[in-house]
């Protein structure tokens, strides 16, 4: 409607409608009377020799339809925006009424989730009802960035595995699908040194999980990593009270093997999971969580 | 509106005009709208009429009672709109299977055309609610109001408490029939059961409260009030099914031949010796007819072809002791070629009925088919759109998908899922077996992987594979089945 926005339209709008709707009814009048041959009720014209046009009247049941569309258009206009730029006097909006059915289905959903609210996410994981919720939950709000079975992708944390970037508790779970959260790793070339000193850094990174390696690069890499050590520890365990990641495991968020780890540490990264908390409830969070955490353990019940 | 004059036909008597003195050219101006003329259709018994009543008790048993019946403990015929679930006695049908109303919508749709190409408006005469539901609410005008000539005095009499207590009544009983008829129809949605104990307290949901009385409202006013006016300007069937008629086309026709010239005469008056037809104008066709026509002046499109006025003129016939069939079922041919019976049987199975019933019959054989071989379960697959692939443990390759799992059974199921189509594909998801609930479908996130080796021979992008899910047979009920479904595999650069 951008491109509408001259006040004059709204009257351009209101004036035609008024008109049609009167022309309909006068139409209605102008057509109640016609001319016809008394003798065969014809018009008197003839077309193709013998095609004739003969007076079949409307039902006058049929006019009354068309004048109670008038009627009916013209309350509906009194009700409800129309009228060019007039709200109508019941002040309906699209955007109220999707309001106002959203606060229905929250009512209609809350004793569902009541016997939740109260129950561990341990209780939760024993549940099948409340898993079966938490999976279409996260199929729907989650699944796009985490997969379908929420093991992630490049990017995207894998929430079947134990590794955490933070506490790893539900609480915490619940708190990062509410409030969303920011990683940050800085561009460290800098404090790292030379483009060599990069790589021997990725090498002495792959050495600590045992992966494959140039073991005399992560020698010479080893010193250097006093400048990740900060934040990774000095043993590269990770922080999760910072949100660094362990890099003792052979979990790769952001992609295996020295480019990737070189690329990194050159350019850091800031990888943000969105906020959901405007679109959940947090009766809705607390069963998500729940399922989000069971997916890492074992003894967990399928959802129905 | 160009229109012909009521369908030309050469036996028919030219209506009478409203003629003009000398017949000269005289113009009038006319109201276009044009005030409803009550009908009063007499009462009328006989052959016919005893097939439409045989008719209206067959529908409706049907309609009313269908709902009542109970199948694997629920209600044998319920469309289930809120969980998208059409039970009908064994058959468990989702949206998915949308094709068997198309088969349905048209198996009725060739059905009509058959009849009607060789019977005419058969539907029409006997069937159709719109003629079944008159049939009912005339009935009952008749046993209030009595028959015609009653009606017609008790309309022009003036109020009294008799003809309140008869009018009255009567609307009682009307708008009775109306709100029954809604509340079946909306059992057929909601379990009609529930819906009669809520009826006792009124206890009706917003959406069943406005189809009980929508659907009350449209059969005690279309049955009650509009009646013949439905057929005349509402219903596109009556006025498209004259592209089924041809001159071999039963209808139902008067025999101008025979009953001209009309007149009336004694019992024991000799027709010949007073110059007469067999007709003896007694007007009795018109009185019956419940579009108000004069089926003498030829076939005419507001004829439903219901046949009461073959009844009363055979009734007629027989107390003249006159031959019947002054009025009778005859094809247009038959009448001006004077066709006996078996040449008019001859002249129905013509190429057009030959080739509408053996659309008809093939339709219903593959819709048949198509239902006895009806899978016990349905799947869909769907791939993850966020990530198409990635790199797991020593260098495998996952793909992650999404199996609808549909159970069209009423029985607990249990599937094997798994997956071929590249060399050692291994499916990875919570467990080796899913369990779906009675008539439920249920998501199953699967990751399907391969080795390295196997993606490197394979190349790089998207290759095909299937997913086979596999019926257990837990009890002796279920026999052994499996889907398979396509998808593909996407090994990335």
């Amino acid at each position: 409607m951008s491109d509408f926005v001259h006040s004059g339209w709204g009257w351009f709008v209101a004036i035609t409608t008024v008109i049609s709707l009167v022309f309909c009814l006068v139409l209605l009048i102008i057509a109640s009377r016609r001319q016809v041959m008394a003798q065969d009720n014809t018009t008197g014209h003839v077309w193709d020799e013998d095609l004739k046009e003969m007076n079949n009247p409307l039902p006058r049941w049929w006019m009354w339809l068309f004048v109670i569309t008038v009627v009916f258009a013209a309350v509906y206009l009194a009700f409800y925006p129309g009228l060019g730029t007039s709200a109508g006097s019941l002040k309906w909006t699209s955007v109220g009424q999707y309001e106002v059915e959203q606060e229905k289905a929250r009512a209609a959903m809350q004793p569902v989730y009541a016997k939740y609210v109260s129950m561990t996410a341990e209780q939760l994981a024993q549940d099948p009802a409340a898993m079966g919720i938490g999976q279409r939950l996260f199929l729907n709000n989650c699944a796009q960035c985490h997969g379908s079975d929420g093991r992630g992708s490049t990017g995207f944390p894998n929430l079947a595995d134990t590794d955490w970037l933070g506490a790893g508790t539900h609480d915490y779970v619940k708190t990062v699908i509410t409030e969303g959260r920011v990683g940050n790793m800085p561009p460290m070339a800098a404090a790292v040194g030379s483009g060599e000193d990069v790589k021997n850094v990725a090498h002495y990174v792959l050495s600590l999980s045992g992966s494959a390696h140039n073991s005399v690069a992560a020698q010479l890499g080893k010193e250097k990593f006093a400048a990740c050590a900060a934040c990774h520890g000095a043993d590269g365990k990770g922080n999760p009270a910072v949100g660094a990641p362990n890099l003792t495991d052979k979990i790769w968020l952001h992609g295996w093997g020295e480019q990737a780890i070189v690329n990194i540490v050159t350019q850091g990264k800031t990888n943000a999971m969105p906020a959901q908390g405007k679109l959940l409830t947090p009766e809705q969070v607390h069963v998500l969580g729940a399922y989000v955490r069971s997916l890492s353990q074992t003894t967990r019940v399928a959802g129905n | 509106m160009p229109s012909r004059k009521p369908a030309p036909s050469s036996i028919a008597t030219p209506p009478p005009a409203a003629t003009g003195a000398g017949g000269d050219v005289r113009e009038a101006s006319v109201f276009m709208y044009q005030a409803h003329k009550k009908i009063y259709a007499r009462a009328v018994s006989g052959w016919f009429a005893g097939w439409r009543w045989g008719l209206v008790w067959a529908t409706q048993l049907l309609f009313y009672g269908l709902p009542w019946l109970q199948w694997n403990d629920r209600q044998a015929i319920l469309f289930d709109l809120g969980a998208r679930r059409f039970y009908i006695f064994n058959l468990v049908l989702y949206p998915q299977d949308f094709i068997y109303l198309t088969g349905l919508l048209i198996v009725a749709a060739y059905s009509l055309f058959l009849f009607t190409a060789v019977a005419g408006r058969l539907w029409c005469g006997y069937a159709c609610p719109q003629t079944v539901y008159t049939e009912i609410f005339m009935w009952v005008e008749r046993t209030l109001e009595g028959d015609r000539a009653a009606r017609m005095r008790l309309d022009a009499a003036p109020w009294g408490a008799d003809k309140l207590l008869r009018k009255g009544g009567k609307q009682l009983a009307w708008i009775t029939i109306g709100l029954w008829t809604g509340l079946t129809f909306v059992g057929y949605f909601t379990p009609i059961r529930d819906l009669a104990v809520a009826a006792s307290t009124l206890g009706f949901g917003p959406w069943e409260w406005f189809w009980i009385c929508f659907y009350g409202f449209a059969t005690y006013g279309n049955a009650g009030w509009m009646r013949e006016q439905v057929c005349k300007y509402m219903c596109p069937y009556a006025r498209f099914q004259s592209a089924m008629f041809d001159k071999d086309t039963l209808i139902i026709t008067y025999d101008a031949e025979r009953g001209e010239p009309r007149g009336a005469r004694g019992r024991k008056a000799d027709p010949k010796a007073a110059k007469l037809g067999h007709c003896v104008d007694c007007n009795l066709c018109v009185h019956v007819c419940p579009t108000g026509i004069d089926i003498r002046q030829g076939l005419q499109y507001e004829c439903i072809g219901c046949a009461a006025c073959i009844d009363v003129c055979n009734g007629v016939m027989d107390r003249m002791q006159y031959p019947k069939g002054l009025i009778r079922y005859d094809t247009q041919n038959g009448m001006a070629q004077h066709l006996n019976r078996s040449q008019l049987l001859r002249r129905a199975l013509r190429p057009r009925v030959l080739v509408y019933a053996s659309v008809l019959v093939l339709i219903v054989a593959a819709l048949g088919t198509s239902l006895a071989l009806r899978s016990p379960f349905k799947v869909d697959v769907v791939r993850d759109r966020g990530a198409l692939a990635r790199l797991v443990d020593e260098g495998w390759i996952e793909n992650v998908y999404r199996l609808q799992v549909m159970n069209t059974t009423e029985r607990v199921q249990r599937y094997r899922i798994g997956v071929g189509g590249l060399a050692g594909m291994r499916t990875d998801f919570d467990g080796t077996v899913v369990t779906v609930d009675p008539a439920q479908a249920r998501w199953v996130p699967v990751a399907a992987r391969v080795a390295p080796e196997t993606a490197a021979a394979a190349g790089r992008g998207s290759h095909p594979i299937d997913f086979t899910v596999e019926r257990l047979v837990d009890t002796p009920a279920d026999s052994p089945h499996s889907v398979v479904e396509h998808s593909t595999f996407v090994v990335p650069r």
